[in-house]
């Protein structure tokens, strides 16, 4: 157990493993994102008052659930990174950040375009749009941080110390967004999620956000990747991997 | 030397350096006025509509002049290297850290705080919410004074810090601004204020715990830098 740990430190390694990794995981996501997509969009009943507008929701709650889980991966692989110094988990916060940024865009996106026809309006004020909006905020700061340093030892750091920053305050801004939002609460838009959804649209809506967890795991593992080739170009075993990819 | 001695010089420190450049304790409060002047110009000078919007005006006003003074807090001792002697220092960072923040807020939040009643009056906030307006501001302007040092504490190596804090610290604002904002409404509507003065309490409680060690942690980054 301590030994594999242990081993997360040595870029090599971590090089050599994700590859072997993402050679399996990679193509599997594609098919799993594919069918899913396909498995909520044509084989599910439409809703009965939502129509055929709902079936965003196999692309808009999958990306919202993960873009939150993204932010907790980047601050615990920056406390790894300030407990033990372990520069392989600098690394994963850097690649976290863009990825995590990526998908509550994509959730916001998805939100407001699944917002028109529902509510009538592109955007609300909700409690839960606007926290989205505050994590999209988090995320573009700890990557605004990242870049403005030089040194990208100090960087990565930096990065880590803000995100468990950011990690307290979630909960406190998640709160104090929801007591805002039932101070102003707003006439006639209600959220239809409150019926309890069905078996049959269910299983797709959780088969996509497997598929989702798995896409945030391969692109975390090839952004890891970039950024390795990047920090250790200059190394030996760099080097040799040129070497014998020619 | 004991912990409380060294909190107290620390605090002369910073206060006697801004005192001697009386422009720095000014500017804050200057920015306050002629922020607050933009409003009545930008969206009408009606006093029922003004004294509707006065409490997000003041708060909206706080987290700004805040975040400006903010980006300077560790800046000169940061270059004069007076910063590496208190990392140097037997003394623990989290009370240096802990001390330069209450300088700053003393010379922001609290006279902020104090001027606020004439402004008050000036955008026609009831004169019944001026004591619950003054009490907000000086708890809620602590909790941003150390939020905003955790900020500067990353930033000060930079050099391009300025525009950089604001896009990291605005995010955590935004819970002080609601409940700070949420007292002095609910003081206009006669409801009872207790409740958000408590947990603005309980997030400078948070706060002094936590940020000066976020701030220790991000002083011994940007010097190493």
């Amino acid at each position: 157990m301590w030994s594999f740990f242990h081993k997360l430190g040595s870029p090599p390694w971590l090089y050599r493993i994700s590859g072997s990794i993402l050679r399996w995981l990679l193509p599997l996501t594609i098919v799993a994102l594919f069918a899913g997509a396909v498995w909520g969009l044509l084989f599910t009943p439409p809703d009965f008052r939502q129509g055929n507008s709902y079936r965003i929701i196999y692309i808009h709650v999958p990306a919202a659930v993960v873009a939150l889980a993204g932010y907790y991966v980047m601050a615990i692989a920056g406390a790894i990174s300030l407990i033990w110094k372990m520069k392989m988990a600098d690394v994963a916060l850097r690649a976290s950040a863009p990825i995590g940024a990526a998908l509550t865009f994509i959730a916001l996106v998805t939100g407001a375009i699944w917002g028109k026809p529902t509510w009538g309006t592109w955007w609300v004020w909700d409690a839960r749009i606007t926290s989205m909006l505050i994590l999209l905020f988090l995320y573009l700061g700890i990557i605004a941080l990242y870049e403005a340093y030089d040194n990208k030892e100090a960087a990565g750091k930096a990065c880590a110390v803000l995100a468990l920053v950011g990690t307290v305050n979630i909960p406190i801004i998640y709160k104090s967004v929801d007591w805002w939002y039932s101070l102003h609460q707003p006439a006639s838009i209600k959220f239809t999620g409150e019926s309890t959804i069905d078996p049959s649209m269910l299983y797709p809506l959780l088969f996509m956000i497997t598929a989702f967890y798995a896409l945030f795991t391969c692109c975390l593992l090839l952004n890891m990747r970039a950024e390795l080739l990047s920090r250790e170009r200059r190394t030996g075993w760099i080097a040799r991997l040129v070497a014998e990819s020619r | 030397m004991n912990a409380t001695t060294f909190f107290m010089l620390i605090v002369r420190r910073q206060l006697l350096l801004a005192v001697r450049r009386p422009i720095e304790i000014a500017n804050p409060l200057l920015f306050f006025l002629m922020v607050i002047v933009l409003f009545p110009l930008g969206l009408g000078p009606a006093p029922a509509q003004l004294a509707t919007f006065a409490p997000g005006i003041f708060w909206i006003v706080v987290l700004l002049a805040n975040l400006l003074t903010a980006d300077t807090l560790f800046r000169s001792d940061f270059d004069d290297g007076s910063l590496e002697q208190l990392l140097l220092s037997r003394q623990p960072l989290y009370l240096s850290a802990l001390a330069a923040i209450t300088a700053h807020w003393l010379l922001t939040g609290v006279l902020l705080a104090l001027v606020s009643p004439v402004f008050a009056l000036m955008l026609n906030l009831a004169p019944s919410a001026i004591p619950t307006l003054m009490g907000a501001l000086l708890l809620g302007s602590a909790v941003l004074s150390l939020l905003g040092g955790v900020g500067a504490a990353l930033t000060v190596g930079l050099k391009r810090g300025g525009m950089l804090i604001s896009l990291l610290i605005l995010p955590l604002y935004l819970p002080v601004l609601i409940f700070g904002h949420g007292a002095v409404v609910a003081s206009v509507g006669g409801l009872p204020v207790a409740p958000y003065l408590a947990i603005l309490g309980a997030m400078l409680c948070l706060a002094i715990a936590l940020a000066p060690l976020a701030m220790a942690l991000g002083l011994r980054i940007s010097v190493d830098a």
